[in-house]
């Protein structure tokens, strides 16, 4: 058989199992993330059935994917939420920030990932899904509901804490020293914060400019700008990721929008491909030793991710029902988590954080909007 | 008059609602897409949705027309047959003026003449009560309340600049 005919049959047949897994899950309101990432572990060394000549492409496109959820989160917000996010949320942030943060990175230095190495782990427990949280205030009605800013406005905070510490990370994974590292943080740092007040100031004419009314060229022209700044940070050892993510949040108004019209399916795409990729990276024979760790780990984060956001909800005045509902719905890991797991594993800087980071994450996406639907429900009361 | 609250839901919208004199929490939810959502919460659950109609942006106009119009017109004649020195007017926007494409807050209508835009009908559909952020469009008809002397300057302003 060719080589392009092998290709295409292997990605095809990766991509429609990927579209059934994904149809299970949406049948019955769950996330399609945790099945991608069995799909990755079921392919590979170590899997079923491995792959032998799509690996490259997948390899590219996972690349790809990190790229689009990044521009497409920075999408969602625009510079003023993310300001106004800060100063009002910034209390509940850090609450949850500690709390969540914490029992990661002492599980990573229980574990001997040492303190950088522990920074991964610590950032995978912290951040929540933003795609599953907002998809279940969606699914099960909650919008309107008096929380919703709250929940909203935490996820904002993490979006931001992202932000500080994917380059952190970046520099971490790159090794180098102190001086570099620092160096590249805070050339990210000054970078989020010029973005954000250009992006505040200007964002809404300078993007009304750049909009066309074709889709084509919008399409060219935001793709262009993006995979541009994610090399360019990159290149600067500040991450691909963040400057996708700033230029997200510096494209505003009707062109933000328009463009994550245009953006969504290639963003569905590529995140499956990353989600895919990620789980052929890790060996599914390491995980049962992992276990009971990821169980642990999944309780002690869950209460303390429902705490915080119960925390949140009393202090905005919220009654009882709404705090459940809060922390509930805050509870769900997913794609950030596989990112910054992701560029754990990539750097190699912690023995068995891949195995760990893939079991916990397909436990909390799984158990996220499960929890949410139980705790939620109005018969508790 | 009953007070609106709003409240930016990040990445979804913005919120609007009021209470009415029962106690129940009553509003809309514009998603970003142009989507409503109207919701109703009871008085004894206030925190707690407990209906909700999804609207596209076609039917949230037809609502708005079936409610919403229909009472901003009955009260602006009351307005025009009861206040004195107080005028109503229609004013054509022609193609080909400074303010086409420009919104109502950069053309400050009401701080250079203390005139307010309260409508703006474009071919047939009716913007009521457009904010400072309205864009402007060549053959909109702006309703504007004010003095007879400041609309007359606002009539200026149009045709000038």
């Amino acid at each position: 058989m060719s080589q392009t005919a092998l290709l295409f049959l292997e990605l095809g047949a990766v991509v429609l199992l990927l579209g059934v897994m994904a149809r299970v899950a949406v049948r019955y309101g769950l996330s399609p993330i945790p099945f991608y990432l069995l799909g990755g572990l079921a392919f590979g060394d170590g899997g079923l059935v491995p792959l032998v000549t799509s690996e490259e492409f997948i390899d590219t496109g996972a690349e790809f994917g990190v790229i689009l959820l990044l521009v497409m989160l920075g999408l969602e917000y625009s510079a003023d939420e993310l300001v106004a996010g800060m100063k009002t949320s910034a209390r509940a942030g850090f609450v949850d920030l500690f709390l969540n943060f914490t029992p990661g990175y002492a599980a990573g230095l229980l574990l001997g990932f040492g303190p950088l190495g522990s920074l991964y782990l610590g950032g995978v427990t912290y951040i929540s899904s933003s795609g599953v949280v907002a998809k279940l205030l969606g699914d099960l009605g909650w919008t309107a509901n008096r929380e919703t800013p709250v929940v909203l406005s935490i996820l904002v905070f993490e979006d931001l804490a992202m932000a500080v510490l994917l380059p952190v990370l970046g520099a971490v994974a790159v090794g180098g020293t102190v001086l570099s590292a620092t160096g590249s943080i805070l050339a990210a740092l000054t970078a989020v914060v010029v973005i954000i007040i250009v992006a505040s100031r200007h964002g809404d004419r300078l993007s009304r400019m750049a909009l066309s009314s074709s889709d084509e060229v919008n399409l060219l022209t935001v793709l262009g700008i993006t995979l541009l700044v994610a090399g360019a940070a990159e290149q600067i050892h500040v991450s691909a990721a963040v400057g996708a993510f700033l230029v997200g949040i510096g494209v505003s108004g009707e062109a933000a929008h328009h463009a994550k019209g245009l953006l969504t399916p290639l963003r569905d795409l590529f995140a499956a491909v990353f989600f895919v990729f990620f789980g052929l990276s890790i060996d599914p024979r390491q995980l049962p030793s992992v276990a009971l760790v990821v169980v642990a780990l999944a309780l002690v984060t869950g209460a303390t991710k429902f705490a915080s956001g119960w925390w949140a909800a009393k202090a905005a005045g919220i009654g009882s029902r709404g705090r459940r509902r809060t922390g509930a719905a805050l509870v769900a890991r997913g794609e950030f988590s596989i990112v910054i797991a992701g560029l754990g594993v990539s750097a190699g800087v912690a023995e068995g954080l891949g195995p760990i980071a893939a079991g916990y994450i397909l436990v909390m996406a799984t158990m996220g909007p499960i929890v949410a639907r139980v705790l939620g429900k109005p018969a508790i009361s | 008059m009953v007070k609106i609250e709003e409240t930016q839901l990040p990445g979804v919208g913005v919120r609007y609602e009021f209470l009415t004199e029962d106690g129940e929490r009553v509003g809309v939810v514009h998603h970003r897409g142009g989507r409503r959502e109207v919701f109703v919460c009871t008085a004894d659950e206030p925190d707690s949705v407990a209906m909700t109609l999804d609207l596209s942006d076609d039917e949230a106009h037809t609502l708005g027309e079936m409610m919403g119009v229909a009472t901003v017109v009955e009260k602006l004649v009351g307005l025009q047959q009861s206040i004195e020195g107080l005028a109503i007017d229609w004013l054509t926007v022609d193609a080909g003026t400074p303010y086409v494409g420009r919104t109502i807050g950069e053309a400050r209508f009401r701080t250079r003449t203390g005139v307010s835009v309260v409508a703006v009908i474009r071919d047939t559909t009716p913007f009521p009560a457009p904010g400072p952020e309205f864009h402007v469009e060549a053959e909109d008809t702006l309703v504007v309340v004010g003095t007879p002397k400041g609309i007359e300057a606002v009539t200026e302003i149009l045709t000038a600049g």
